[in-house]
């Protein structure tokens, strides 16, 4: 892929993230103003289609964005260059969008609803 | 020449060496006068304290871009540059301009500099051949001003050697280039457009560019090169979602 093209991959999933942010720490404030348990998050989550596709959308803007700005700092800061930083970058990536789709699976995953 | 100023003369210190002699500094005493440059001071060293000071200039007026160095850890164009504006505690420092190789002392290599102005397309696309009349411009239309607003660049290097994206990343092209490269684009007399964008997308391109705006800060002709590339990468994007250029 282009130079160009991984600039615009990044710019773009900056654009998914943003509104995806503001939506996260809305519910998060609106859902636990009266106080809330693991459960109730749970009840609500687990087997909803919503949450899956928002949080899976998220972490796969987020593997990518991470990736691609760190594959830079890994340039400029730390002078690696060529194969070394694309694997790096690329296993930066994939750990995140690993620890992500866990994380997303094991909350939205099951359940009745 | 101008009154001596003052009985103290200042100390100026001269990092020196090359390729195979390690930089070190070097301090010299140089009197102080009025209304003088850190261009005058070098010249003074190489002139009455030590005729092997190897350094660069031609114009003496700011006009063609030879003679600019790090003055106390920032670049600068030194024969617009007063010495009492940047005497500290009556010392100055001076040494070969950042992020290109040094040949000798104050004299560095500007061939990489050079090099990639002709990399990022900065060359003429011509609209017409010689048997054709002159294409009228309208000083005033909006592509017209903003290729007036880089035009006066003397290729000093200044802002090249402010840039950290030019120090971390050797494939850069730098704001100087990138700046060229957006006052063609907007040349109405410039035919290729899309070999422009082309030439200032890949692994040393716009893209790269922090905006932290170093380049337009130490311009001692105070062009804007981030606005330029800020240009260019919207262009790019542009071209990206479809929008055709001329
Ligand atoms: S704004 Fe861009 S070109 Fe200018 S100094 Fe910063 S990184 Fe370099
Ligand atoms: S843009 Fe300014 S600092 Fe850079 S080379 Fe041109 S005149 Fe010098
Ligand atoms: S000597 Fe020409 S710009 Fe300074």
């Amino acid at each position: 892929m282009t130079e160009f093209r991984l600039y615009m991959l990044q710019r773009l999933s900056a654009l998914v993230m943003a509104p995806f942010v503001l939506l996260h720490i809305g519910v998060m404030i609106y859902a636990i103003r009266d106080g809330i348990s693991a459960a109730e998050i749970l009840g609500r989550t687990q087997g909803s289609v919503l949450w899956f596709t928002f949080y899976a959308t998220f972490v796969v803007a987020v593997s990518i964005h991470a990736a691609l700005g760190l594959r830079i700092v890994l340039s400029e800061w730390a002078g690696l260059r060529g194969p070394t930083r694309e694997i790096t970058s690329l296993a930066i990536g994939l750990g995140l969008f690993a620890l992500g789709a866990n994380a997303v699976w094991s909350v939205t995953a099951g359940g009745t609803s | 020449m101008a009154e001596v100023l003052q009985q103290d003369p200042m100390r100026v210190t001269v990092l020196r060496g090359g390729p195979g002699a390690p930089m070190r500094p070097e301090t010299f005493e140089v009197p102080l006068y009025e209304s003088q440059t850190v261009l005058d001071v070098v010249s003074w060293i190489q002139q009455n304290s030590d005729p092997t000071l190897s350094y660069r200039f031609a114009c003496r007026v700011g006009m063609c871009g030879s003679c600019a160095m790090m003055v106390n850890g920032v670049p600068r164009w030194t024969c617009r540059t007063h010495v009492q504006k940047v005497l500290v505690g009556g010392a100055i420092e001076v040494g070969p301009l950042r992020n290109l190789p040094v040949i000798k002392d104050l004299a560095v290599d500007m061939d990489p500099f050079f090099d990639k102005w002709v990399e990022a397309e900065g060359r003429h696309h011509p609209t017409r051949t010689r048997d054709d009349g002159i294409a009228p411009i309208d000083p005033e239309s909006a592509d017209r001003q903003q290729a007036t607003a880089g035009i006066e660049c003397i290729n000093c290097s200044v802002c090249y050697a402010a840039c950290d994206t030019v120090a971390g990343n050797p494939d850069y092209l730098g704001p100087a280039a990138l700046q060229r490269a957006w006052t063609l684009y907007n040349d109405e007399k410039n035919a290729d457009r899309g070999s422009i964008l082309d030439a200032v997308s890949g692994k040393g391109g716009c893209h790269f560019c922090h905006s932290m705006g170093s380049c337009t800060i130490y311009c001692p002709n105070e062009l804007n090169p981030l606005a330029a590339i800020a240009g260019l990468k919207s262009a790019t994007a542009r071209r990206f979602f479809g929008r055709r250029d001329r």
